[in-house]
């Protein structure tokens, strides 16, 4: 699209956000990208007992020249790595990506030398979704989130100076690793006895 | 206890003997017509020595529950435990076992010679396991498959094993065989051959349906199949180096990251004992 990418930062273009993005989360045509066990759940997902046909997404796309979403359900192996890129790499704008169960999140159980441990090794990810494998209410869930983010999504100006924030967001931040953990693993073993452990 | 079974000395024929068995006197479709007809005594118990009789030992474990570091106070550390698998079986095997060997000896004595193919027999817990020198394997595979007798026509599969542990013989091929025109008989066919010259010759032009599992054991083990098609990795992407399920293969996992720390892979982490 040429018109926002020409417009100032303003109230033109905000109206313009809001309404792009509201066609664009209304129409979107997920790709089959189904690899593992994962699969089976986004199968059930297009089944009527779960219906994700209420947000027009029923329609699969085989190819990904017509796919707006690629929800990458199911491990990766290093052999499929390169055929994930290439799929991605065929989808044209805008796109947008859902990695599906643990296993395309961060590897999963297989923390070994044959699954790529996180499909964002590869591609850019919109959204991560855990689970072994998730409901069909968690992609759903996962789905309804995502349709959240493209209806605020900003465009043009407003779009570069986003990712400039969020690139610079990302270079300060703390490292996992580093961050003050969640709960005191060894308070237990100096603990008096009839501490309650779970608190 | 073996005792009982032995039969006397002078009653023995060599195998095989030509006026008993040979093209004319061989009735095929009654297999125990043919297995009276041998009397065949290969590898009789009093023709296995001492040492083919013992265990045979392809590896050591150190210790008990895994990995230790001088840690251990338990006094389990120090255990050295030698990893046994059975020794050669003497006669007669039970079940279909002596059919298929005395079977086996026929069709090879025209080819090959049943004691220079086979290195040792083994039947443990009611399943038969030929060793076969890899130089013969070929000529054994096209007897099982062929002779009337025998008729292996099934290769269910051929596998890869890898140990370290025993020197010159550190890679194992394994050929498991299904004879259904026999009502459902299994066999096992295992080849070796050392970790420095790891060629096995291929099976696909007697069982076609073996060159996909010999692709895989190939890409796992590096075990070469001289005469296959097309030996190309199959499972890993075709440039990776290595072979992934030998015993010295890392595990290849990544740290985990948690908030506050992060966790090795199993193969990494400290040693309880």
């Amino acid at each position: 699209m040429g018109l926002e990418e020409k417009l100032p930062a303003g109230f033109v273009l905000t109206t313009l956000e809001s309404v792009v993005g509201y066609m664009r989360k209304a129409s979107i045509w997920p790709a089959t990208f189904g690899l593992a066990c994962c699969a089976i759940e986004m199968m059930a997902v297009g089944t009527p007992d779960y219906d994700i046909a209420r947000f027009g997404m029923e329609r699969f796309s085989a190819t990904p020249r017509q796919a707006d979403l690629m929800i990458v359900a199911g491990r990766v192996s290093q052999k499929m790595a390169p055929v994930v890129r290439q799929v991605y790499d065929q989808m044209p704008n805008p796109k947008w990506v859902i990695s599906m169960g643990v296993c395309a999140s961060s590897g999963g159980m297989f923390n070994n030398y044959a699954i790529v441990q996180g499909v964002d090794h590869i591609i850019p990810v919109d959204i991560y979704l855990p689970g072994c494998p998730p409901r069909p209410e968690m992609l759903l869930n996962a789905i309804i989130e995502l349709h959240g983010q493209i209806q605020t999504a900003p465009l043009g100006v407003n779009r570069v100076a986003a990712a400039r924030a969020a690139e610079e967001a990302a270079l300060g931040a703390t490292p996992t690793s580093l961050m003050a953990p969640t709960h005191d693993h060894l308070a237990h073993l100096a603990a008096p006895t009839g501490k309650n452990l779970l608190a | 206890m073996s005792d009982e079974n032995r039969t006397d000395d002078s009653d023995v024929q060599p195998v095989p003997d030509p006026e008993v068995d040979s093209e004319q006197t061989r009735t095929d479709d009654d297999p125990e017509d043919a297995a009276a007809a041998h009397s065949a005594n290969i590898a009789r118990w009093q023709d296995l020595s001492e040492e083919e009789l013992e265990p045979v030992q392809v590896g050591e474990r150190r210790g008990m529950f895994g990995a230790t570091r001088g840690q251990d106070t338990s006094g389990y550390g120090g255990l050295v435990t030698p990893t046994l698998f059975p020794g050669a079986s003497p006669r007669p095997y039970g079940s279909y076992f002596d059919e298929v060997a005395d079977a086996l000896g026929t069709a090879l004595t025209e080819s090959v010679g049943y004691h220079d193919a086979v290195e040792r027999v083994v039947v443990d817990r009611g399943e038969m396991t030929l060793f076969v020198a890899r130089e013969h394997l070929l000529a054994v595979a096209r007897a099982l498959r062929d002779d009337p007798a025998l008729r292996f026509e099934m290769c269910m599969g051929v596998s890869g094993v890898h140990f370290p542990g025993e020197a010159g013989r550190e890679l194992h091929a394994v050929h498991h065989l299904i004879s259904v025109t026999h009502g459902g008989r299994r066999l096992r066919l295992e080849v070796t051959c050392p970790d420095d010259d790891p060629h096995v010759p291929s099976v696909v032009e007697v069982w076609p349906g073996a060159d996909w599992h010999e692709r895989e054991t190939w890409d796992m083990f590096g075990i070469v199949f001289d005469g296959h098609p097309a030996l190309t990795r199959i499972l890993m992407p075709d440039d990776w180096p290595g072979h992934p399920q030998r015993k010295d293969y890392p595990l290849g996992g990544i740290p985990v990251e948690y908030k506050g720390g992060t966790v090795p892979p199993p193969d990494e982490r400290r040693a309880y004992t």
